[in-house]
């Protein structure tokens, strides 16, 4: 075919049907070779025998707010169960007239994660923001000054527990992480052994060895007449664990560090003190930021192994409304709510992890295959 | 400052510092002290410890292990009784842990790298699929997954009477899974020989196979031949025995079950829960993997022309594995770990009866160092053997 100025304009042609459009996509990514082909009708026929009664059992059959007794005579889920012990799921043994306190804490703790979100807020103001934070969340939950009732901690449970245990962990465990692993990196032998001898220690044992350890063992270690908590007891034992595998992840950091910097700050007159808090640290704690979110992701999942040492967790007080006899045999449809709450939870932290690792990592960003 | 020109004597530059500012002998002074410390520490915990014991009327040491344990376990791989000594009891746990953490593992490697590669699928509805699992089961604690698979045992299986039978031989129920199994025969220990047999063969043709192809350039199809002879050779030394076929199947005999081999509940909701939640973690080890060899390299593998075979074999895998196995071998860790979370369920592991005997016998110090010191050897034996293999596989730069 020759082009020339005058001839007709040229027609033009739509693609082929089956290239673009919805037949275009389907025939790209579900029937691209008889292989796929295949493929794509088997997962069908397996959703097609899965979904249906998956969602009859969930939403047509089920019923949302009725007594346990109408729930005994259907065949579908009974989400009855969820409004009729939220308040106990959530706030446990919380005297109930003083809730408020627990959900204002809440409130708090989400508000000031939300604000911490933006890196453009990360300055030292938000650090005593934290501390100031965490200290009215604590006496909120405690009571027993400006007026506010007294709360003993064996009453503390339901997801304020949990989310105490990790946020409390996280933010103990971190500074004795970032110890250990200077230890380890140091150049002093004993320095560097004790902490090789207590990194590998924790991370090869099970946590429920630390917290059994916890709850048996602590009392022993303390003198006669001195005792802590059970919360207490089991929130340091979550701290010796997680600190361990902060250490670990920073090492990560102080590893990646060129040893320029080193130099560099040595040529400038600096000590070790300074050369780590004004040079390496700054830098090598924002390259394992992402990683470090994820041992917080896995913190906030582990704190449900306090159920094993009978703390009253957001898991544990689950399972005792269970246990009501007028409740009992509805466990899956509890255990999903919870399952929900707790994969919500961890999704938006792992989806802001890796948000932080494409703005963190540079020369990464949308240039990435 | 002194002239810096001017050269000094090692002797001379010792004694222009005075000690505190001599580098060596402030390490040695921090180290001194810290170790002080740490030992302070010890020493006070230790003494209060002591003290306590002695105040409760707790006798010290791993005397009880030879005691009775007048305990019962639901389930054993070797012979046990109330009557036993607490040793055996723990042996038993530990046999039980391994045995959950071996089966775990074989299924998790092998469910994980189906997700993984699921996941870099260009069937589209796969790839969402493999991402949906792994995101779902990553973000919900394993403690919770396994009260899960353990409600759906209790509350939606039926009673043994009208057990669910979904093939000839199995039946699955609130008493847990029961499948027949061979009825014992001679001829299962001839295959079990030839078996045997078969691998040390196939050991031998690999070795003399690769010697050829150093030698020679000539290929022979080892993979072929030796999946035959694993094959055949059992096969061949059951058929010679007299290929029986008696099976051993669950009868319902009262209210449950009897004969054929059963997963109790609990067994069967641990294995499920630390498999499922495992093999999230390691289809993402497997597709950052496969993702971290670059493409180029299956175009230089197809362009000397290799196969598609050959290309995966000798190209890809052995660089992906590189990748792999690091972070592979502590997720192996991290589900024997978490087999300890049996304890949750009822399901005998060693921390659960390591459990039990501290609560018999109030010999807390010595069961949960017990408990650290079995996990210390679990890890540090896996991660030799880890460290190993790695080396085998690791890049040898000529």
């Amino acid at each position: 075919m020759t082009v020339s100025g005058n001839a007709p304009k040229a027609e033009v042609l739509r693609p082929p049907v089956t290239r673009v459009g919805v037949v275009g996509w389907m025939r790209e990514n579900l029937f691209n070779g008889w292989l796929n082909s295949v493929l794509t009708l088997v997962v069908l026929y397996g959703l097609w025998q899965v979904v249906p009664p998956l969602v009859r059992w969930a939403l047509v059959d089920s019923l949302w707010n009725s007594t346990p007794e109408a729930c005994r005579s259907i065949d579908g889920a009974c989400w009855s169960f969820v409004p009729a012990n939220l308040r106990f799921i959530v706030f446990g043994f919380y005297p109930a007239d003083q809730q408020w306190r627990p959900l204002v804490s809440m409130v708090l703790l989400v508000a000031l994660l939300w604000w911490s979100r933006d890196r453009s807020h990360w300055n030292r103001r938000l650090g005593w923001v934290w501390a100031a934070g965490l200290v009215v969340m604590g006496v909120l939950m405690r009571g027993g000054i400006l007026g506010l009732q007294g709360v003993e901690t064996s009453l503390w449970s339901g997801l304020p527990l949990t989310l105490l245990l990790s946020v409390f962990g996280m933010v103990a465990a971190y500074p004795f992480g970032v110890v250990l692993a200077l230890g380890r990196q140091s150049r002093l032998p004993a320095v560097k052994s004790l902490c090789v001898v207590y990194i590998e220690m924790i991370r090869g044992v099970p946590l429920i060895s630390m917290l059994f350890m916890a709850s048996v063992m602590f009392p022993l270690f303390l003198p006669e007449g001195v005792t802590i908590n059970k919360i207490l007891r089991a929130l340091v034992a979550i701290i010796l664990f997680t600190a361990a595998y902060i250490a670990e992840v920073v090492r990560g950091g102080l590893q990646a560090m060129p040893k320029g910097q080193y130099e560099a700050a040595e040529a400038l007159g600096l000590n070790y003190v300074q050369t780590m808090r004004l040079v390496i640290l700054p830098q090598a704690l924002k390259i394992v930021i992402p990683p470090t979110v994820g041992i917080l992701i896995s913190a906030f999942k582990d704190t449900s192994l306090v159920v094993i040492i009978a703390l009253y967790d957001l898991l544990n007080t689950t399972k005792s409304a269970l246990s009501n006899p007028k409740w009992m045999g509805f466990s899956t449809e509890a255990y999903i709510f919870v399952a929900a709450i707790y994969f919500v939870c961890c999704y938006a932290m792992s989806n802001y992890s890796r948000r932080l690792e494409r703005e963190l990592t540079p020369g990464r960003a949308g240039s990435d295959p | 400052m002194p002239d810096p020109a001017a050269p000094t004597s090692p002797e001379q530059h010792r004694n222009a510092v005075p000690f505190w500012n001599d580098p060596d002998k402030r390490a040695i002074a921090f180290q001194a002290l810290v170790l002080a410390g740490v030992g302070a520490l010890g020493y006070y915990l230790f003494h209060n410890t002591l003290v306590n014991l002695d105040r409760q009327n707790i006798a010290t040491g791993f005397g009880f292990l030879g005691k009775e344990s007048a305990f019962e376990i639901g389930e054993s791989l070797i012979s046990y009784s109330a009557a036993d000594t607490y040793a055996k009891a723990l042996l038993v746990g530990v046999l039980n842990t391994l045995k959950v953490s071996f089966i775990g593992i074989v299924l998790t490697v092998v469910l994980g790298t189906v997700i993984g590669i699921a996941r870099l699928s260009t069937n589209w509805l796969v790839s969402r699929l493999a991402g949906g699992y792994i995101e779902l089961f990553q973000d919900i604690p394993v403690l919770l997954q396994l009260f899960f698979w353990y409600s759906i045992f209790y509350e939606f299986l039926p009673a043994p009477r009208n057990a669910l039978n979904p093939m000839a031989g199995v039946f699955l129920c609130n008493r847990g899974l029961l499948f027949g199994v061979p009825v014992p025969h001679p001829a299962y220990k001839v295959a079990a020989a030839a078996f045997l047999a078969a691998c040390v063969l196939v050991w031998v043709i690999r070795r003399w196979a690769r010697r050829r192809q150093e030698r020679t350039g000539q290929i022979f199809p080892t993979v072929r031949v030796g999946l035959a002879l694993l094959v055949g050779l059992p096969v061949a030394g059951w058929a010679v025995a007299g290929a029986p076929t008696a099976m051993d199947l669950p009868r319902l005999q009262g209210f449950n079950f009897v004969g054929g081999l059963s997963l109790s509940p609990e067994f069967a909701a641990l294995l499920m829960g630390l498999v499922l939640y495992t093999a999230a973690f390691v289809a993402e080890i497997v597709r950052a993997g496969i993702q971290s060899v670059s493409h180029g390299q299956t175009e230089a593998a197809m362009s000397l022309g290799l196969k598609p075979s050959q290309t995966l074999n000798l190209v890809i895998l052995p660089q992906a594995l590189r990748v792999i196995i690091p972070p592979l071998t502590s997720q192996m860790l991290n589900l024997t770990k978490n087999s300890s979370l049996a304890v949750a369920i009822g399901f005998p592991d060693f921390v659960a009866v390591t459990n039990t005997t501290i609560n018999q016998t109030g010999q807390a110090i010595e069961g949960v160092a017990l408990i650290m010191a079995v996990y210390l050897l679990f890890s540090l034996s896996t991660s030799a053997f880890m460290n190993w293999y790695n080396k085998k596989m690791a890049l040898v730069e000529r």
